[in-house]
């Protein structure tokens, strides 16, 4: 008898842990991240970490201060019940093997819903591939080598502008400094030999070709660089009128320096986003990188507007002001969470066929992008950005184009 | 055209100067004891560290950020010799390559960990800037890493062909078994050869952050350069590293900047792997 209340009691309390067990599990939904913890980039990985904790921060907990921004009422996802998302961060190693075995590592053993990431294209290149050929949804918010959606991918989704938008925008711009009276004749196209610096530098020279500004000097060099004197010395020598930068951070600062040690300062120094946004860029040659122009889709708005108030959440975690990098992060990772709230569910194909239905307005999102609408590609058609320039050598400001000015545009390019 | 050839050429001897000054303790080790030090370029960066907290907390340069460095490194070399090397040694080549490794991961961890995957810089006019020669421009904390590698490079020549103590760190690492016969402590002797090995790494750290970026994995990225330095210049040959490290320097330089510096490394490790074809010793390794 004793035995039998005994097995009793037993299984009933069996049956409540697999109960509990089961109704936790449908109370979190899993996102993978992978971005670089390790390497070179580790810097950028870690600003990356801490938007995506801000942005988990919004869903999880109530913030009525956000108002109707997307996800901020309530605890959790409303759409699957106040369900927690809880991400799980993974290191590429700045290497795309690495980048790839993190994707199949995240699926098949974290089992998570959909991923997120990698920073670098030409990791999200392979990452993505993981994805696509285990049916699960990624949403990449940073990535810029335009190939990433030329691929027929059917679970990939990108939000971000990519590098044909931003060549539009600074054939647009140089335009506009002609107009002003700056020299764009000749541009030299400084970028480093991965997926991101290759890619970017073909688009834009291209797009400038078939626009008529045909005087363009490549100048590559493989990424990660011990010295980069030659190249500086090659630019000395050419003169050319604009200097792009496609450059990480190392590179970045190493080109900065070395630039000042020949005493070279080309008349304007246009930057590529990646390196030259680095908060740690920033705080290590920004000083000697004064009138850098560069582009970027984030934009503060007044005190008490959604994008002030995320700004300061992330400044307090991060310990670093809000950048465009960490921006676009957030923005991939709340456009997939919204879609997955809106699916309420999350069964692969939900999320897909929500991702497919997005349609976000400005005022819903934390960068100034006209909206996010995928086409068939998984591209945002709506995505854009604008020129800011580091006129003081510590913060940037919008100078371009003129209706979202805080700052007219400075010329030439000061350095130090 | 010709004045930026001299450009590029001096900026390649600076260059590879700070190369032959990364890799004197690499050689020393190697060719001493027959370890392969993968921890080496870590070394490096934490003597980059050393004159980074000496600058930030003290405001001070490589004055006192390069002994400084020296001092700490030093005591790492004998910590790391007596809790690790001296046991791995007697294990087979493969326990050398991962136990190194590995202590290579711990340093650069512990660094990430403490001082967070932030770039960090030191001032560019803490060695007094750059000066022009005659159209030439060379930054005064090259120069100086320069001057202090032929320094180091020299003392440590010195050290091993003209002392009692270089004459008995070589007879360890000819034949420690006779060595002890002769009452030499094979022990003592390896700590101080790594002691030496790697204070002058420090040193080298110290001076290359002058001018270079400060990461935790900047090791990584000057790492590679010195294991080359070292297979050309010879293994042991302490000469030989500041030779082969100039000539590197020198051919990435030019290379870079006649052909481009995408394929630079592949006509420096070319012309390498084509030079040991004809002398596997090395420029000034014995056979």
């Amino acid at each position: 008898m004793k035995f039998r209340h005994m097995l009793g009691l037993f299984s009933a309390a069996a049956m409540s842990l697999t109960l509990t067990g089961g109704a936790l599990a449908q109370q979190t939904v899993k996102i993978g991240a992978i971005f670089p913890f390790s390497g070179n980039a580790a810097s950028a990985g870690n600003h990356a970490k801490a938007a995506l904790e801000v942005a988990m921060d919004i869903i999880n907990n109530e913030h009525p201060e956000l108002k109707d921004f997307p996800l901020a009422k309530g605890k959790g996802l409303t759409g699957l019940g106040g369900a927690k998302v809880e991400v799980v961060f993974a290191d590429n190693q700045g290497t795309p093997a690495a980048g790839q075995n993190q994707a199949l590592r995240l699926i098949t053993e974290e089992k998570v819903v959909a991923l997120t990431g990698a920073y670098q294209s030409g990791i999200t290149l392979t990452a993505s591939a993981i994805a696509e050929k285990y049916g699960i949804p990624f949403v990449n918010g940073e990535s810029v080598a335009a190939g990433l959606t030329e691929r027929g991918f059917k679970w990939f989704f990108r939000t971000t502008p990519i590098a044909s938008d931003f060549a539009r925008e600074y054939y647009n711009f140089l335009t506009d400094m002609k107009a002003a009276g700056a020299k764009t004749d000749s541009v030299a196209i400084v970028h480093d030999n991965t997926e991101y610096g290759t890619s970017v530098s073909n688009t834009i020279t291209s797009a400038f070709k078939s626009k008529g500004l045909s005087n363009i000097i490549d100048v590559a060099y493989p990424a990660n660089a011990t010295d980069v004197q030659s190249q500086v010395l090659q630019l000395k020598e050419k003169k050319p009128d604009v200097v792009i930068m496609i450059t990480y951070t190392s590179d970045a600062i190493l080109f900065a320096k070395t630039m000042q040690a020949q005493d070279y300062k080309p008349p304007m120094l246009l930057a590529d986003d990646a390196g030259y946004s680095d908060p740690s860029f920033l705080k290590a040659a920004g000083s000697i990188s004064q009138g850098v122009f560069n582009r970027s889709s984030w934009s503060l708005g007044p005190p008490g507007s959604h994008t002030a108030i995320i700004a300061k959440m992330y400044k307090d975690k991060s310990g670093d002001e809000m950048d465009d990098t960490a921006g676009r992060q957030m923005t991939g990772f709340l456009v997939l969470m919204e879609a997955i709230n809106r699916a309420g569910s999350t069964e692969p194909a939900k999320i897909q066929a929500a991702l497919k239905a997005t349609d976000l307005k400005p005022d819903q999102l934390v960068l100034g992008y006209k909206g996010v609408k995928f086409d068939e590609k998984g591209q945002n058609t709506l995505a854009s950005g604008v020129i800011i320039q580091l006129q003081d050598g510590a913060n940037y400001v919008t100078v371009w184009p003129k209706a979202n000015a805080m700052k007219t545009p400075v010329m030439p390019y000061k350095g130090w | 055209m010709s004045f930026v050839i001299v450009q590029v050429i001096v900026g390649g001897l600076l260059l590879g100067a700070v190369y032959a000054l990364f890799s004197s303790g690499l050689t020393l080790v190697w060719g001493m004891m027959n370890v392969v030090n993968f921890a080496h370029g870590d070394f490096v960066m934490l003597g980059m560290y050393v004159a980074f907290v000496v600058y930030t907390v003290l405001g001070g340069g490589p004055l006192i950020g390069a002994p400084l460095a020296m001092l700490v490194l030093a005591t790492l070399g004998v910590i790391v010799y007596f809790a690790l090397i001296r046991d791995i040694m007697k294990g087979p080549m493969l326990a050398q390559i991962l136990g190194t490794f590995g202590l290579a991961l711990l340093l650069r961890y512990s660094v990430f960990w403490y001082f967070g995957s932030n770039f960090n810089t030191l001032p560019s006019n803490l060695v007094g800037g750059t000066f022009d020669f005659f159209g030439i421009r060379i930054e005064a904390s090259r120069l100086l890493a320069g001057v202090v590698a032929l320094v180091v490079t020299l003392a440590l020549h010195l050290l091993l062909t003209r002392t009692a103590l270089g004459s008995k760190m070589l007879a360890v690492s000819e034949d420690a078994t006779a060595a002890q016969l002769m009452g030499i402590r094979p022990d003592t002797m390896q700590a101080i050869a790594w002691a030496i090995a790697a204070g002058a790494t420090g040193i080298a750290g110290a001076l290359i952050a002058t001018f270079f970026y400060i990461v935790p994995t900047v090791g990584e990225t000057l790492g590679i350069v010195a294991f080359v330095t070292v297979s050309l210049g010879g293994f042991g040959s302490v000469p030989g590293a500041l030779v082969a490290g100039l000539l590197i320097g020198v051919i990435e330089s030019l290379s870079g900047y006649l052909i481009s510096a995408v394929y630079k490394d592949a006509v420096v490790y070319a012309l390498f792997l084509g030079f040991l074809w004809f002398r596997p010793q090395g420029l000034m390794g014995k056979t």
